[in-house]
């Protein structure tokens, strides 16, 4: 019999859990989940090396381990350290802790444009959220935001320098999942940027995935930009025979009515893609006839994403055209409620224009 | 006159050659560690000799090396940090142009410690003309048999190479100038792993400040025993010092680290005292990222008592009464000086230098400089120095390397100790344009605090 593993025990907001050793305090807080895990804007799963820069998983290390119970002096990144036997580790129940939070959401909306309202990832957007859930309703900077010459990348992928918050995730993802990176951070400070040096277009089969990696609005899809808001889709997840050998053709479509918007890679509950896929699954191929559909994508009840997702809810049935015994007027201007003007005999549906409640005076039955 | 250890022979005509440098009696330690030591037992001469780092966080030096891991089959390395790009600080640049072979002396003996077959020397991209001394020393070392392969006939091989910068500062970071080593962009690694089991390419590697290896030298010649014993209490050795600003002789000296604050600054054997009969209003005793301190702090430390020129003696009070020795650049400022003007200047560059990967530092360090800014030229307002105070205390500590507390203290500092100074600035926007606060009370002795 092999021997029993030896697990750590870390607790984390007085809740205590056994992980294995090598976990990060981020992933032992997720699998507490909830409030518990720390926000994480620049740390990927899939992603080697990624992690520790955006500073918003800060955690309080109130005890290293069992065997040195010293706490850690500063707050340290949880997605880039890991447990202990023994940890006792501090996140929502660390006044320094939501203190530094506060101070790193501030930081990293300090440059950003703030254009939700005209910004493609609204509603799928890790900084959204993470601004919703622990920024101030007002910011305290009152200077000019920085900008920032435009940069084409290519025809599939559209490059908005002004929303990065330089996460380099885009960057590993080129670095570990294809051949050649063309893209990287160019200068250096509040003056650095994602770029291709000389201006190439990034044309590798996998480069799409950097759409997905992106936790902001600074990576968006060409095939897809200001075709649709993400909340009035209908995320389906679906897979097809990809000739590529290292795609398994497993996505999500999103669809309004019929018609497929976009596709995507499939993403858990972190957000994180579960399976890469190649740029024809992604650009090319949106057709219902083109994908196998495996049944309705998993949405998290409180995303803005559930909001159009009709899955198991019934539609009140439409009654007014029940009511009205077949006929159909154009449109009914200032009527609200049609027991008001119930009158078989008169018959909207011959109206050239829209009905109006004068149309039933004007027959003289008043 | 002090004890020199360094820059004894620095004046002697023609020492940046080989010969010169040999008959004064240099690569005597390289003969006597390589001959008579070893490896452990010249570690145990650094650890005894109680040496502390002289880049500016003064770590053990001794302590730092016995950190190694020593993994089977796996090489290691010894880099020298030679990114010296500190405002204020120049002292290695002086090391480096004019003893160039007491630095390759002192790396050669660290290489032997440490078991490092390539050793490289980082050095910053503005010191354009330095690599080439470096390496025409390294020539003539070889030249010597100093250097390559079996070297004194013990084994023992070793090669030095000379890598230059591109001109960044947080190059200087050790984990960043191991990326700017390995060719990849200088951004600071986040730690753990350190160094000392994870370096260069994933190897183990010793990360060393120029005058720290330069003073292995006289350790090994004179016995880490002997070395203690010069300085006071955990300050042990010779500290060199650039001095500069408004002072009558800038500069790089060597001290001993018993003398006070008040007479490096005054006496004719250093610093000479300041010009044109001007009062002194402050100064950042240890580089530009060290707090500053008014005069009346700077000479007496809170207790009352005389502040030394030593890492304690500078530290005492912490940082809400005292200030750092750091890297030894002392920036003297006369009462001519304008506290928010030089804030807003560290503040541009360390915005300026800042590597981009963090958020706070890469935010936080532009938007203080714009908020200064706004200060020293009139538009500022009184609620602007509470932000300022709240955004360092935001970046402090909470960013992957030291660059963002570097970032961060010299403004704490500033607030803390000329809070006046800027409430004038907000408060007298056209005055403050052509005429500078002053001197003010920043002399006047403090009320002693009893401990």
């Amino acid at each position: 019999m092999a021997e029993e593993k030896k697990l750590f025990k870390v607790t984390i907001d007085n809740i205590t859990i056994e992980v294995e050793p090598g976990t990060s305090i981020l992933q032992a807080a997720r699998k507490i989940g909830g409030d518990v895990a720390p926000p994480a804007m620049c740390y990927y799963t899939k992603l080697k090396g990624s992690g520790g820069k955006c500073r918003t998983c800060l955690v309080e290390v109130a005890a290293g381990s069992t065997a040195d119970p010293r706490p850690m002096p500063k707050l340290v990144a949880s997605c880039r350290t890991n447990v202990m036997d023994g940890m006792v580790v501090k996140n929502i129940t660390s006044e320094k802790v939501i203190d530094a939070r506060n101070g790193v959401v501030e930081m990293l909306l300090l440059n950003h444009p703030l254009d939700c309202p005209i910004c493609d990832q609204a509603g799928e957007c890790h900084l959204q959220d993470l601004s919703y859930e622990h920024g101030k309703e007002s910011t305290r900077y009152e200077f000019d935001r920085r900008t920032f010459k435009k940069h084409d990348l290519g025809p599939y992928i559209q490059l908005h320098m002004t929303r990065c918050i330089l996460c380099y995730r885009c960057v590993f993802t080129a670095d570990q999942l294809t051949e050649k990176r063309v893209h990287g951070v160019l200068d250096r400070g509040d003056h650095s940027e994602i770029a291709t040096y000389i201006e190439k277009s990034l044309e590798n089969d996998f480069i799409g995935n950097i759409i997905d990696v992106c936790p902001v609005g600074a990576l968006t899809d060409k095939t897809f930009r200001f075709k649709n808001r993400v909340w009035f889709l209908k995320p389906v997840d679906a897979h097809r025979n990809c000739n590529h050998p290292k795609c398994n053709g497993k996505v999500t479509l999103w669809y309004r009515g019929d018609e497929v918007f976009r596709v995507t890679a499939r993403k858990d509950e972190w957000g994180e893609v579960e399976d890469w896929i190649c740029n024809e699954c992604r650009f090319d191929k949106k057709a219902t006839a083109d994908w196998v559909i495996d049944g309705p994508t998993k949405i998290n009840r409180h995303s803005v994403i559930s909001q159009g997702h009709y899955v198991g809810t019934v539609r009140p049935q439409e009654a007014l055209y029940d009511v009205m015994g077949g006929r159909a007027p154009k449109l009914l201007m200032d009527i609200h409620s049609v027991s008001e003007v119930n009158r078989p005999e008169i018959d909207l549906s011959k109206l050239e224009r829209p009905a109006h409640s004068t149309d039933f005076e004007a027959n003289g039955t008043k | 006159m002090a004890r020199k250890l360094l820059l004894e022979k620095a004046h002697v005509e023609g020492i940046r050659g080989y010969e010169v440098y040999r008959r004064e009696g240099g690569y005597r330690s390289v003969e006597k560690a390589l001959k008579t030591m070893t490896p452990d037992q010249v570690t145990e001469e650094v650890k005894k000799s109680g040496l502390r780092g002289r880049g500016g966080a003064g770590f053990p030096t001794g302590m730092k090396w016995s950190f190694l891991a020593k993994p089977e089959g796996v090489p290691r390395y010894l880099v020298c940090n030679a990114d010296e790009s500190e405002p204020g600080t120049f002292k290695d640049r002086y090391l480096m142009e004019f003893l160039p072979h007491l630095l390759i002396e002192g790396l050669i003996v660290s290489s032997y410690a440490l078991g490092s077959k390539s050793t490289y020397i980082y050095i910053r991209g503005e010191y354009a003309w330095i690599p080439d001394i470096l390496e025409q020393a390294i020539e003539e070392a070889k030249a010597a048999g100093w250097l390559g392969k079996n070297i004194l006939g013990t084994g023992f091989d070793c090669e030095i190479y000379v890598h230059r910068g591109a001109g960044a500062y947080i190059c200087g970071e050790e984990t960043a100038l191991i990326e700017s080593l390995e060719g990849k962009r200088g951004n600071p690694r986040i730690k753990p792993p350190f160094p000392a089991v994870k370096g260069v390419w994933d190897c183990p590697t010793v990360v060393n400040n120029v005058e720290t290896l330069a003073a292995v030298v006289p350790i090994i010649n004179e016995g880490g025993e002997a070395y203690s014993k010069i300085g006071v209490g955990k300050s042990t050795g010779t500290k060199l010092l650039s001095a500069c600003g408004n002072i009558n002789k800038p500069g790089v000296y060597e001290i001993d680290m018993t003398i006070s604050v008040e007479e490096f600054i005054f006496s004719d054997e250093y610093c000479g005292g300041i010009p044109n009969g001007k009062r002194l209003k402050a100064c950042i005793p240890g580089g530009s990222s060290v707090p500053i301190l008014p005069a009346n702090l700077l000479l007496k430390t809170a207790k009352g008592e005389t502040r030394m020129m030593n890492y304690e003696s500078l530290a005492d009070g912490g940082f809400p009464k005292g200030s750092m020795m750091g890297s030894g650049g002392f920036i003297v400022l006369d009462e001519d000086q304008c506290v928010v003007r030089n804030t807003l200047t560290l503040a541009r560059f360390y915005r300026h230098e800042s590597c981009g990967q963090c958020s706070p530092c890469r935010e936080g360090t532009g938007w203080m400089e714009k908020i200064l800014k706004n200060i020293e030229y009139g538009k500022g307002k009184m609620s602007d120095i509470d932000l300022l105070w709240d955004i360092q205390r935001k970046i402090e500590g909470n960013t992957i390397c030291p660059l963002g507390d570097a970032a961060a203290w010299p403004v704490a500092a500033a607030i803390r100790h000329f809070r006046d100074e800027f409430e004038w600035h907000v408060q007298n926007p056209v005055e403050s344009q052509h005429r500078n606060f002053g001197l003010a009370h920043y002399a006047d002795p403090l009320e002693v605090v009893p401990a």
